[in-house]
């Protein structure tokens, strides 16, 4: 075998041999956990109240519903999750799936709010029969706010527009 | 019947959620590699000594192929959220550890001395032995706690398997150290194995006593002073260790046992006085012990002046050995880059050449430049199992995953700076590189256990499990 083959050879080997390693580093440094994470800081605020009170709403399942026929899930404009954006919660996010979300500082309500200005069954988010969510105000004290206007009737929600409980402020995303 | 029950399906929170990828593709893409490279390795020691592609090459890239394929579908199955890097980079290590064997089974001067060249696929056996007991690891060792129920039966196994070599007519002295017992003509090093056994023992152990440990001390001089019948245990494992030392004239494994030891201790207290004991400790034991044990005493002689070790052994006195100097010259004329697999004359070792002393073979063939990629694989190994512990959940988890990437990195240090020449020369070998059945199954299983603990440690936490006091407070409504 000539020299030239053999001198090459060893030097693709070495250079394998390298590759291998920074290939193996590389593998290590995408493998640091939670890239994934989108909102940083409503997502660590969320953490630290989830670990702070494990029997917050966090933790909570549901109350069950009448499972509807959702024919609004299909929709491309339809919003797929509720996002609280303010208040103790922060970055607490519930999946829409054609159920009733209930709201207050009930112990079984979906999110249980832990707010001084909350009613124990505050409000509730639902989805009309044409999969477009409403949110009415369930008699409280102090009134749930869409924007600025104090809701009085089932109202529906435009996507991204925050819904306002004491402190607490929730928006529907999709 | 509206908010009543509880509804299993419904996705409340994303919060945990995110949880790290389970990386099982990742792990194929470098297994691949892994493998390749030694075939790679292979074709070109064929080339460089016989001038032709050997002969056995597919039937070698398909068997450490075959070999890694089983452990990553074992892995797939039994530990999908296990760390993607110990499987590849440990096969790697195996793979090379074969060329280099089979790399020395061709040389005439080693044939011609009992180092017969059969080697190689009896070392290929050992990992097929080595992989399927990871895959046992992996399918019997469903959660790694269940070892903690066995910490003291562990202390008496590993005692057990360390004074195995001891027994008339089962431990065989070879060359000066009785480390090894003869089984139905197989020769087995139990010290390989208790390496595992007692990092279990050492982990059930220093998680019920750290508190103790680390709270009840005096200060004195900057230093946490343990209590007397807290220092028991160390004092124990440090009599056992020179024991070991002094009947089986082995100082690898002394010393390795006892820095895996003081290692676990400090991550389990956070004490640095145990790093400072222990550092004394073993010091104070290897000059006693080296004061009277001509065995340990020749090492260090051997260490001390290399030359005059070979000028003795050239001149016939028996009972020394030019090892040393030639592993020396080996790396020396290694160089930067090699002299190019196959074309090193590293079989001057002679004896011993293609375990104790195979990383001289590397270091001359593949230069400054290999010696430092296999060194940085092996640190890899070992950062991902202190990562392991790390994200591990567990203190006994954390505690057995330090313990034992702590005694791979020990052990790859004893080894590595005896031949290079930094530490005296113990009889130990290079953890998936040496040839050597115990080593390398004892090694594999090391590592299952590691990803069996990353599985348990990566894997997303579960969703979160329904509110009991939810259920407690149902309000059940006439409907």
């Amino acid at each position: 075998m000539s020299e030239l083959t053999l001198t090459v050879m060893r030097l693709g080997f070495l250079a394998v041999l390298w590759l291998f390693v920074i290939v193996a580093v590389q593998v290590i440094r995408s493998d640091l956990f939670g890239t994934r994470v989108t909102q940083r800081g409503a997502q660590r605020a969320g953490r630290r109240e989830a670990a702070g009170r494990p029997q917050q709403a966090a933790r909570q399942a549901p109350p069950p519903q009448r499972q509807q026929s959702g024919g609004g899930r299909q929709r491309r404009n339809a919003p797929s999750k509720l996002v609280v954006t303010e208040g103790t919660l922060t970055g607490t996010t519930v999946a829409l799936q054609a159920q009733t979300i209930s709201l207050g500082r009930a112990h079984d309500s979906t999110i249980v709010l832990d707010d001084d200005y909350a009613s124990s069954r505050h409000a509730r988010i639902y989805p009309d029969r044409d999969g477009q969510w409403i949110v009415e105000d369930l008699g409280s004290t102090n009134g749930t706010y869409l924007d600025r206007t104090r809701l009085t009737t089932p109202t529906p929600i435009p996507l991204g527009a925050p819904i306002r409980i004491g402190k607490t402020v929730i928006e529907l995303r999709k | 019947m509206s908010s009543t029950t509880n509804s299993p399906t419904h996705h409340t929170s994303t919060i945990g959620a995110i949880g790290a990828p389970s990386r099982r593709n990742t792990e194929l893409a470098l297994l691949v590699f892994a493998v390749a490279i030694p075939v790679f390795a292979y074709a070109n020691v064929g080339l460089a000594i016989n001038d032709q592609v050997p002969s056995g090459l597919l039937s070698y890239g398909l068997g450490l192929g075959l070999l890694a394929g089983v452990g990553h579908l074992a892995v797939r199955k039994f530990a999908p959220y296990a760390d993607p890097l110990l499987l590849p980079l440990a096969t790697l290590l195996n793979g090379l550890g074969l060329v280099v064997i089979w790399r020395l089974d061709q040389s005439k001067l080693l044939q011609s001395i009992k180092q017969a060249g059969t080697a190689a696929p009896r070392q290929l056996l050992y990992t097929a032995l080595g992989i399927a007991l990871f895959v046992a690891v992996l399918i019997f060792l469903k959660d790694h706690r269940v070892l903690q129920r066995y910490t003291y039966i562990s202390m008496v196994g590993a005692l057990f398997l360390l004074l195995l070599p001891l027994v008339p007519g089962l431990g065989q002295n070879i060359y000066g150290a009785k480390i090894w017992i003869s089984v139905a003509g197989f020769s087995i090093q139990p010290g390989e194995f208790a390496k595992i056994v007692l990092a279990i023992f050492f982990a059930g152990y220093l998680m019920v006593k750290r508190d103790a440990l680390a709270l009840a001390s005096r200060r004195f001089m900057g230093l946490y002073l343990p209590r007397g019948r807290d220092l028991g245990p160390i004092i124990v494992v440090w009599m056992i260790s020179i024991l070991i030392l002094v009947f089986e004239t082995d100082l690898g494994t002394s010393l390795l046992f006892f820095g895996m030891f003081v290692i676990m201790l400090y991550v389990a207290t956070e004490r640095t006085s145990w790093i400072v004991f222990g550092l004394l400790m073993s010091a104070a034991g290897a000059v006693g012990v080296a004061s009277f044990e001509p065995h340990v005493q020749q090492r260090v002689q051997a260490w001390l002046d290399p030359m005059k070790e070979y000028t003795l052994s050239q001149q016939g006195v028996i009972g020394h050995s030019e090892q040393a100097m030639q592993a020396l010259w080996a790396f020396g004329s290694g160089g930067t880059l090699g002299s190019g697999l196959g074309q090193g004359h590293s079989d001057l070792i002679r004896f011993a050449a293609n375990s104790d002393f195979i990383l001289a073979t590397f270091g001359e063939e593949l230069g400054l430049a290999g010696i430092m990629a296999i060194l940085l694989i092996y640190g890899l190994i070992v950062e991902r199992g202190v990562r392991t512990a790390l994200a591990a959940r567990d203190p006994f988890g954390k505690l057995l995953a330090i313990g034992l990437s702590g005694a791979f990195a020990l052990q790859v240090f004893v080894v590595a700076g005896g031949v290079m020449g930094l530490i005296p020369l113990t009889g130990m070998t290079m953890p998936f590189l040496a040839y050597g059945g115990s080593s390398v199954i004892a090694n594999w299983a090391l590592v299952g256990i590691l990803i069996r603990i990353s599985d348990t440690a990566r894997r997303p936490a579960p969703t979160p499990a329904s509110n009991p006091d939810a259920e407690m407070t149902q309000v059940v409504r006439p409907s």
